[in-house]
C-alpha cells in the first residue's frame, strides 16, 4: 500500500493511511528521500496516526528517513504517535533519538515553521556581522 | 476455549496479518487497547524473526484461561537455522541480522511469559503469554 506524499510549500507531509509491510516502509523511505531533492523540500512530515503498532523496523526506517532527509538537507517530523504506541515502545525499548517529535500535524507544521525561521535568522546574523 | 488461529510466515505481508490478528484476538479476551497493542507488537517482532532467520514458519494463537486470569498463547515456530545461544539471543543489542538486536529482548518485556526452545538446524519456537485479571 502506497503512501500518499502531499507537497505543502516547502515541505513535504507523507500521511500514512493503513498497516504497512516493511517493503511499504522502505518504498516510502526511497520516495521521500528522492522528492526531498525534486522539490527542494526544507521539511518533511511523517504522519503515523494511523499506525497501530511501531515495531523496531518501523522506527529503524523513520529514523533513516530523518537522518537521511537530513543529510539532504531537510528537517524530519514525526507526528501522531498514538499512546498506546507510544506506550509499546518504551517497553520495546524502541527509541527516536535524534528525531523530531510532534503531537499532531499541526504541531509539526508550527515546528518546521519555527525551525525554518530560525535558520533564516542565524543566515541574517551571519550577513549583518559579515 | 476459541480454538487456534494459525498464521503461516512467509511474507512481510504476514507478519502485518498475524499482528492484526494477535490484536483481534486479545480484543476479543478482554484485553484493554493497550495491552493489545502491546501484544501486537511483540507479535510483529517474534513474526519479523521468523522471516529474517528461518525464511518461513507459523504462528500461532489462542486464548486461555487459567483460574481468574484470561490469556492469550502465542506460539512461533520455524524449522530454521536455530539459534545457538538463546541466552545471548535475549539480550538487548545482540543481533546477527543486522538489525536493533531488540526482537527477542523486546517481545520478552513486552509479554508476561516468554520462553524459546531452539535446537541448531532443528529450528525454533517462541512461546510467549499475556494475562489479565478477570473481572467478576
Amino acid at each position: 500500500m502506497e503512501v500518499p506524499i502531499l507537497k505543502q510549500g516547502l515541505y513535504l507531509i507523507a500521511s500514512i493511511q493503513s498497516a504497512l509491510t516493511d517493503a511499504d516502509l522502505s518504498a516510502l523511505r526511497e520516495a521521500l528521500i528522492e522528492r526531498v531533492g525534486k522539490y527542494r523540500a526544507r521539511g518533511v512530515i511523517v504522519d503515523v496516526t494511523a499506525l497501530d503498532v511501531m515495531d523496531s523496523f518501523a522506527v529503524r526506517t523513520l529514523r533513516d528517513i530523518a537522518h537521511m532527509a537530513r543529510l539532504r538537507g531537510a528537517e524530519t517530523v514525526i507526528v501522531g504517535i498514538q499512546p498506546e504506541v507510544a506506550f509499546a515502545m518504551v517497553q520495546l525499548g524502541l527509541t527516536l533519538k535524534g528525531v523530531s517529535t510532534a503531537l499532531d500535524l499541526e504541531e509539526g507544521l508550527a515546528y518546521l515553521d519555527r525551525q525554518g525561521q530560525e535558520r533564516l535568522e542565524r543566515v541574517r546574523g551571519r550577513v549583518t556581522r559579515g | 476455549m476459541a480454538e487456534e488461529l494459525l498464521v503461516p510466515i512467509t511474507s512481510d505481508v504476514d507478519v502485518v496479518s498475524a499482528r492484526q490478528k494477535g490484536r483481534e484476538l486479545a480484543a476479543e479476551a478482554g484485553f484493554s487497547s493497550g495491552d493489545q497493542t502491546v501484544i501486537a507488537a511483540a507479535i510483529s517482532e517474534i513474526a519479523r524473526n521468523i522471516l529474517m532467520y528461518a525464511k518461513r514458519g507459523e504462528i500461532a494463537l489462542r486464548t486461555v484461561m487459567n483460574g481468574d486470569l484470561d490469556g492469550v498463547i502465542i506460539v512461533a515456530r520455524d524449522q530454521g537455522p536455530g539459534i545457538p545461544d538463546v541466552a545471548r539471543a535475549l539480550q538487548d543489542g545482540y543481533s546477527t541480522s543486522g538489525g536493533l538486536g531488540l526482537g527477542l529482548p523486546g517481545a520478552r518485556r513486552l509479554m508476561d511469559d516468554f520462553d524459546v526452545v531452539s535446537i541448531p538446524g532443528k529450528g525454533t519456537t517462541v512461546t510467549m503469554k499475556k494475562w489479565r485479571r478477570r473481572h467478576a
